[in-house]
């Protein structure tokens, strides 16, 4: 990339589509670690969900001022803090429960796991999250992604109500994003 | 609502835009419940993001039957499933167009080598996506945005402003924008315009009689010094022949030697089909743009063909 400003067109303001682009980028392929850091360190496992949630909103928000660097740093540092915050609202966990990143061996400045994956490697962990699926979510999500067939062709196909076939696609497409953003941790361990 | 909730309605949200009729209406309503909250958002973002990896696996599935219809045994892993999604052969275009224009200061110039790709968002929140060996220059004032693509192919997302045009010339063609995203590939004196969302207006210089059109979604505009001819695609399809946007190649029964002069804006190393009858094979499948490797192992592998390594060209031949 070669800029050649007088003035930065940029630096003024993030806008949504740059924040979106390193949420993608930089925060997601860190999920599955912070899951693992989030279920190490908060007891109520059933809250783990929320409390990523809460940390995605976090750190973009934070993002919309200024893009944090390096981000899986900033990630971390945001999940500890908010779980030092609700430890402290609802007595529920001591802080000490809360370990520090360097006890949990999380290194701040390595590169993040999958993004030199090759496609073929890929397509392997594609299918192991499709073979995971509900048969009848895999049924309509392979009839949808690699047949391309619209909602409507895969209802008459199957002999399904459409909006059978509508809450099957969106269960199977909630549950392939958590198994492929979750099971990143070991890919890299295998590569 | 909790996490899971939202992320089950931002899964949901995205299969109706995905495999539903889609109106303005409906745009209208994701975009209210975008806005409701930033969890929603967050989750939209996350989900789509995922989604849209899933769309070039899915389509690395066909090279796989083209395994299994070869001699080699292999384990046939979704049986029958396996048909290529509809994707385009894109037209490769290669080498540079002469800049028309003479530079002037003001303007700021953005380049991309081979292999090379950049996003810019501009002061206004337009997003510029540069594809392989493409160079622009862009000119904001008072009046209006010009953007001049000098070669190459460029994504554009434009925040509208009915104040100050966005324009963008290629060629000599002109682009304006009426509140839209569109991409523009410019190179050997011919210009594709593909507009995916909003309307646009194309003006042409071919052939000395300007002439003009209203690009709405799904209109592909191919102008060259003397004609132009304006076809219209599906948004899938449109959508696929972006792959590049996310590092990507879609082939869809294109031909070798298509594939390779494609392969060859991404890749200094180059590849060379060494004959007509492997020039003449067809190939479906999604690849990385710097994948060469990929690409030539199917060739050897799937169509049995001949791969030699050399300096700086890989040859595939009979």
């Amino acid at each position: 990339m070669v800029e050649t400003p007088e003035t930065n067109p940029r630096g003024t303001a993030m806008n949504a589509p740059e924040v979106e682009a390193w949420f993608v980028r930089e925060v997601l392929p860190l999920e599955a670690m912070l899951m693992q850091y989030l279920r190490h360190n908060w007891r109520d496992q059933s809250d783990i969900e929320d409390l990523r949630q809460e940390i995605y909103v976090r750190v973009c928000q934070a993002a919309r001022k200024e893009i944090p660097h390096p981000a899986k740093a900033f990630v971390f540092t945001t999940a500890r803090n908010l779980l030092i915050d609700r430890a402290r609202k609802s007595n529920v966990v001591p802080i000490e429960a809360v370990s520090d990143l360097d006890t949990l061996g999380i290194a701040v400045d390595t590169p993040s796991p999958d993004r030199s994956l090759i496609a073929r490697d890929e397509l392997r962990k594609l299918q192991g999250a499709l073979d995971q699926l509900p048969p009848r979510c895999r049924e309509v999500l392979i009839l949808g992604r690699i047949e391309g067939l619209t909602g409507r062709e895969i209802a008459q196909r199957l002999g399904l109500a459409e909006t059978t076939v509508s809450e099957h696609l969106a269960k199977g497409m909630h549950a392939l994003t958590d198994i492929l953003l979750r099971e990143s941790i070991d890919l890299k361990r295998r590569t | 609502m909790s996490a899971t909730e939202t992320d089950l309605a931002a899964a949901d949200w995205l299969q109706r835009k995905t495999f539903w009729a889609w109106s303005e209406g409906d745009q209208a309503e994701l975009d209210a419940w975008l806005n409701a909250a930033d969890e929603n958002r967050v989750a939209y973002w996350r989900q789509s993001a995922i989604w849209a990896r899933t769309e070039r696996l899915a389509a690395l599935a066909p090279a796989q039957r083209e395994m299994r219809a070869a001699p080699i045994p292999q384990k046939p892993r979704w049986p029958g499933i396996l048909r290529a999604a509809a994707a385009l052969g894109v037209i490769a275009v290669l080498g540079g167009v002469t800049a028309h224009y003479v530079t002037q200061p003001r303007y700021l110039s953005y380049s991309t080598t081979i292999g090379g790709g950049e996003t810019i968002t501009l002061a206004d929140g337009t997003l510029i996506q540069l594809n392989t060996d493409t160079a622009l220059r862009t000119r904001f004032d008072e009046k209006r945005r010009e953007v001049i693509l000098d070669k190459g192919e460029a994504f554009f997302q434009v925040t509208h402003d009915a104040k100050r045009p966005f324009v963008v010339m290629a060629a000599g063609h002109r682009i304006t924008d009426l509140g839209t995203k569109f991409s523009v590939k410019s190179g050997n004196s011919r210009v594709e315009v593909s507009l995916l969302e909003g309307r646009a207006e194309f003006e042409s210089a071919s052939g000395g009689k300007p002439q003009s059109a209203v690009l709405k979604p799904g209109d592909v505009v191919v102008a060259t010094a003397d004609s132009m001819k304006l076809t219209h695609k599906p948004e899938d399809v449109l959508s696929r022949q972006l792959g590049w946007r996310r590092g990507v190649l879609i082939f869809d029964n294109t031909t070798l030697a298509n594939a390779a002069k494609e392969f060859n804006r991404y890749n200094r190393r180059k590849l060379v089909v060494g004959d007509s009858t492997a020039a003449n094979l067809t190939i479906v499948g999604t690849f990385q743009a710097n994948d060469v490797e990929a690409f030539a192992d199917v060739a050897q592998f799937v169509l049995h063909l001949k791969v030699q390594k050399r300096d700086q060209e890989t040859v595939i031949s009979r």
